[in-house]
């Protein structure tokens, strides 16, 4: 038992790592507010162009966003990370990160955002076409909103995911929070720098989960 | 134009390396299947405990699912592999794979199965128990059954992130598809068995797609 306390909880050695996987957390923060909005906004525009009247779109969005529900995200992070240079493109790390993530979430995104414009009766685009708004207009002020918040569960669900996905970013050595509290792991030879990295994880995440379960339960009833 | 295919489509390469991808394609059909298996076993299991058994239960069951359901999967991975042989417990890297991915399933398959189970009308346990069914054989012939299929959907979804995992297994040296490729990359300098590797997912998991499209519209009710 003292054993597994040495090794797991070390209050000693969280506390000297503490300062370096707080650094990487905010890594994690920055790399958080630039994935999330990029994501959103790609999830949007892929919604929009599966519902395109052009088929040539259509068809081509379609493609990739099975492609993205195909690979892992690692993969595509590694593909994009050690595939590129062949194509004579040096990228760093954060930025392989943000194109890999953009990609994978957008199709994501883009699946959630597309049944939600979907649960919107047709009758609310002709009213507000009615009213006098524009086809752009009703879109981005009537019927968005309202998809929007027709599967806020999925959204919110999605977005946990997509946080939990940053730590990927430490396999391209991006250092991100998992990247510093294995530094630290690896300098200490102890796995509590993890420990305290997956606690302050939970810390973060752990509010949206909650949620997630309590609006998923109230859909169900 | 020729200088592309070159490195991303060298003939000599690909005759070269996919009898690796080829290994890592079955390694990782091996854990993803051993996963699905325990996972959702498990899952079903500490869903219908929990219909069963009281607070003493449910509160360690809902911490557990909730620090799996909220920690990345990526971090318990490194956790388990590198935190358990300084307790003298030696797992290889295959089996905290295995491990993780199990628990990591598990936790989220409670928490579907268990919303499909409270979704399904108080009513419908009454009617089955004054049937004369004991408790139990409600549970298990009348409410089960409907829960499971409002819980098709969101578990297959679930249950094909979560394979799609596997790749997490390259950091710790597991030979699945991604780490084959990235060490065949190491040695050429070439990127083709990147993308080798890349086409050995998509010809595993376009089809375990097809097959979860195929099983929610046989299967699933739909919420209204």
């Amino acid at each position: 038992m003292d054993v597994l306390l040495q090794q797991f909880f070390n209050v000693d050695i969280m506390g000297k790592a503490l300062p370096l996987v707080l650094q990487g957390l905010k890594t994690t923060l920055l790399i958080c507010l630039i994935v999330i909005p990029m994501g959103l906004v790609g999830g949007v525009l892929v919604a929009l162009a599966s519902r395109s009247p052009v088929r040539a779109l259509r068809i081509t969005v379609t493609l990739l966003v099975d492609l993205m529900r195909a690979l892992p995200p690692l993969v595509v992070l590694i593909l994009v990370y050690s595939g590129l240079p062949f194509l004579g493109l040096r990228i760093s790390p954060l930025t392989a990160v943000v194109i890999a993530f953009f990609l994978n979430n957008a199709a994501y995104y883009g699946e959630i955002i597309r049944a939600g414009i979907e649960s919107v009766p047709a009758g609310q685009w002709e009213a507000s076409r009615s009213t006098g708004l524009r086809t752009d207009q009703a879109f981005v002020w009537v019927i968005l909103p309202q998809g929007l918040r027709n599967v806020l569960p999925d959204l919110v669900s999605n977005t946990v995911e997509v946080v939990k996905l940053t730590s990927l970013a430490s396999v391209v050595s991006l250092q991100e929070m998992l990247y510093s509290a294995d530094m630290a792991r690896s300098l200490t030879f102890n796995a509590s720098p993890i420990v305290l990295a997956a606690l302050i994880y939970f810390a973060l995440l752990w509010p949206a989960v909650r949620l997630v379960s309590r609006l998923e339960h109230a859909a169900a009833r | 134009m020729d200088r592309f295919l070159d490195s991303f489509l060298n003939a000599k390469l690909i005759a070269a390396t996919w009898p690796a991808i080829l290994s890592g394609l079955l390694v990782t059909v091996e854990i993803a299947a051993l996963v699905v298996v325990t996972g959702l076993l498990l899952g079903l299991a500490l869903a219908l405990l929990r219909w069963r058994a009281g607070r003493w239960f449910t509160w360690p069951l809902m911490l557990f699912v909730d620090l799996f359901r909220a920690v990345p999967p990526l971090v318990l991975v490194l956790l388990i592999f590198f935190g358990l042989p300084n307790v003298g417990i030696e797992l290889s890297s295959f089996a905290v794979l295995w491990l993780v991915l199990s628990l990591v399933l598990a936790a989220f398959a409670e928490e579907i199965v268990w919303a499909g189970l409270i979704a399904v009308k108080r009513g419908q346990r009454e009617a089955a128990r004054s049937t004369g069914l004991t408790e139990t054989q409600a549970l298990l012939h009348v409410v089960l059954p409907q829960a499971l299929r409002l819980a098709v959907a969101p578990l297959t979804n679930r249950t094909i992130a979560i394979t799609k995992n596997t790749a997490l297994g390259t950091v710790i040296g597991v030979p699945e598809i991604i780490n084959q490729a990235t060490t065949a990359v190491s040695f050429s300098g070439n990127a083709t068995p990147l993308l080798m590797g890349a086409f050995a997912y998509l010809l595993l998991f376009i089809p375990v797609i097809g097959l979860g499209r195929l099983i929610e519209s046989r299967f699933a009710w739909r919420r209204q």
